[in-house]
């Protein structure tokens, strides 16, 4: 089988001399049904061909030599950039009071919550798979944060929060006892239980409202991959003696584990480009103050970041499947 | 007569549970307690994800009096409108709803489109660089848009082609007055979140049987044919689903409507600097502002997230299936 697919697959490879001769007419492999189909295939893909070129290359190479520069604008003639040895990231690094602590913070909270983001997706697709009354309306409604958490909404009351009202409603809180988890906590650090443990599990706690409006489409994707299973797989296993708890771990969970990379991935990213995120806040902050240089410099060092937590999960995950799939 | 018939059907099942031994009436509570235990996880989810927007409905309507009165929590006791006419005023409501409305439609037609023909490009034939270009989308997926805002941003505002209209006009072109650098992005592929949909929609098309595109070919089809009047009416499902992704995102965004349509008001841009504005809208002084208390802050901008939300509520409740059976169906074919 595997020899098979990579005979496929050399077959299919296009060498440089080819792709050239495919593409350019007046030569004998112009005319050919490959050729044909690749001029047909590269036609369909151009809008996306010129718009990365255009919009996406461009600006990339541009914002990677600002964020080497000093850049200044010039009224009426854009800007002008002076080169100054690694200065902006210095200074995101070294010099800017906020940006280091916001990006540690966020990184922290990020780990937790893309965590708790995936376990909770995942226990509430199970249960939404499952037949009672009442199913389609609630999935409608588990799906609806896809739309009141995105773009400006939770950025908003967010904005709010920083600016006075976290005071004040950490106060009342405080006072009525209306916080439950910390009022536990208060209790359990009395009594000397309280750990560092405890600590992230209190954090989950009580960002559970943000972790259930950012696990919309992670519920879709895992409620997609539980519904694929065969029904049969868990009927053989019933006659066969297995309990639910077993067929949960031998079933389930193997069959729907490839969509936890897909998941993490876009919990990961959906985490780090949101609205109401500090660090995101403040890169549009500097970019405002017209600090241009220091801000792609920001933003280059975030992206890094970023990616450094996709391949760390994507390498964790993929262990974790492939035990399954062997 | 239907009592008999109960009290004997009860009679049938205690003697079943007793040849069972217990085994019946052990699953029967089994089961029922788990239905308990969902019912219940699922109606407080759910409640939490409503509730905000009940709170803010309800709090929408109260005069400011209400606000600071603690026996008040949910409904008002002054019920008034006069808080729409204000975050109307704010707003600039009915000018930038509606222009909200025709950019999302034309940036989300448009994405739409460009993402359709890429995606079955990417689906069904070979080319040259094909896992190349498919490596750019994943990496147009992960990249900040923050990343190339600032070059972008730039780009536009001083067009230029090779210094031609600068020898021309004197000065470089300001594109960013109108719409058409962003409709451009859009067309191309380069719009917000494209790279997902193309994604989706690459997704799907893979998993239409090929051979229904062969007996078109052989019965005589073109190419263009064939995307139109086969494959796309069998996509229609997952195009329309990712319109709608697109249509709502590009509502509620705030990144590129705030780099590329500063020339308009658009809702979502006065949403996000009504608390700035709101000081200066109650002072006497308009060169002065106001602190305004964090209530009646917080009860303007839940009347402002709530003017966004309702459109699209509205049409959530009518495109539900759209959304959510598609979805579930291109996932499928990971």
């Amino acid at each position: 089988m595997s020899t098979h697919r990579r005979k496929k697959e050399k077959r299919e490879r296009w060498g440089f001399m080819e792709s050239i001769t495919a593409l350019l007419p007046l030569n004998d492999n112009y005319d050919t049904m490959r050729s044909r189909n690749a001029r047909t295939g590269v036609l369909f893909v151009l809008p996306f061909i010129l718009g990365f070129l255009l919009f996406m290359v461009t600006p990339l190479v541009q914002s990677v030599i600002m964020s080497l520069n000093k850049v200044v604008l010039v009224p009426g003639e854009g800007y002008q950039l002076t080169w100054n040895n690694f200065e902006n990231y210095k200074y995101a690094m070294g010099v800017d009071p906020y940006f280091n602590q916001y990006l540690v913070d966020e990184s922290g909270r990020m780990a937790i919550n893309a965590t708790a983001t995936l376990v909770l997706s995942f226990v509430i697709a199970v249960i939404l798979n499952q037949k009672f009354k009442g199913r389609t309306m609630a999935r409608a409604i588990f799906f609806l944060p896809v739309i009141l958490a995105s773009g400006v909404l939770p950025g908003v009351e967010k904005q709010l929060d920083f600016n006075m009202l976290q005071g004040v409603s950490d106060e009342i809180a405080a006072q009525s006892g209306v916080n439950i988890s910390a009022s536990l906590q208060n209790l359990l650090s009395i009594s000397g239980v309280g750990s560092g443990v405890f600590d992230v599990l209190f954090d989950m706690i009580d960002a559970i409202y943000d972790i259930v409006m950012a696990s919309g489409i992670q519920i879709i994707v895992f409620l997609s991959g539980l519904s694929a299973i065969s029904p049969s797989l868990y009927e053989a296993a019933d006659v066969e003696g297995c309990t639910a708890w077993e067929a949960f771990w031998k079933i389930t969970f193997p069959m729907v584990s490839p969509l936890l990379l897909v998941n993490a991935i876009y919990t990961i990213i959906d985490f780090f480009m949101k609205n109401d995120n500090k660090v995101m806040e403040w890169i549009n902050t500097q970019f405002t103050r017209t600090r241009y240089g220091e801000s792609t410099a920001e933003s280059w060092i975030y992206f890094g970041v970023a990616l450094a937590f996709i391949g760390i999960a994507s390498l964790v995950i993929s262990r974790v499947v492939k035990q399954y799939d062997s | 007569m239907t009592a008999k018939t109960e009290s004997l059907s009860r009679e049938k099942a205690r003697s079943a549970n007793k040849k069972s031994g217990g085994y019946l009436f052990r699953s029967g509570v089994k089961r029922w307690t788990i239905s308990i235990v969902r019912g219940l996880l699922i109606f407080g989810l759910c409640f939490m994800i409503i509730q905000p927007m009940l709170t803010r409905f309800g709090s929408s309507l109260m005069e400011e009096r209400d606000l600071y009165d603690a026996t008040i929590v949910l409904l008002p006791r002054n019920v008034t409108l006069d808080n729409y006419r204000i975050v109307f005023d704010l707003t600039t409501f009915p000018r930038s709803m509606i222009n909200t409305a025709w950019t999302s439609l034309i940036v989300s037609v448009l994405q739409v489109i460009a993402c359709t023909l890429v995606g079955y490009g990417f689906a069904r034939y070979e080319f040259p660089l094909k896992r190349f270009w498919f490596a750019c989308v994943v990496l147009m997926i992960i990249i900040p848009p923050q990343t190339i805002a600032t070059p972008l941003y730039m780009n536009f505002r001083y067009f230029d082609i090779a210094g031609i209209i600068k020898t021309f006009r004197g000065e470089p072109l300001n594109l960013l007055s109108n719409i058409t650098p962003y409709m451009l992005m859009s067309a191309t592929c380069m719009g917000l979140k494209d790279g997902l949909y193309i994604y989706m929609l690459r997704q799907y098309f893979k998993g239409i049987p090929k051979s229904l595109e062969e007996a078109a070919y052989v019965d005589g089809c073109s190419t263009l044919r064939t995307f139109t009047t086969i494959m796309l009416p069998d996509a229609l499902p997952t195009v329309l689903s990712c319109f709608l992704f697109s249509f709502v995102w590009q509502w509620t965004d705030l990144f590129y409507t705030r780099n590329f349509l500063k020339s308009m008001p658009i809702y979502s841009t006065e949403l996000s600097s009504i608390l700035t504005r709101m000081g200066r809208y109650f002072s006497a002084d308009a060169e002065k502002a106001v602190i305004i208390p964090p209530a009646r802050q917080q009860q303007l901008v839940s009347i402002g997230v709530l003017i966004c939300c309702i459109p699209l509520i509205i049409l959530y409740i009518f495109t539900q299936r759209t959304f959510v059976e598609s979805i579930a169906m291109s996932g499928s074919k990971e």
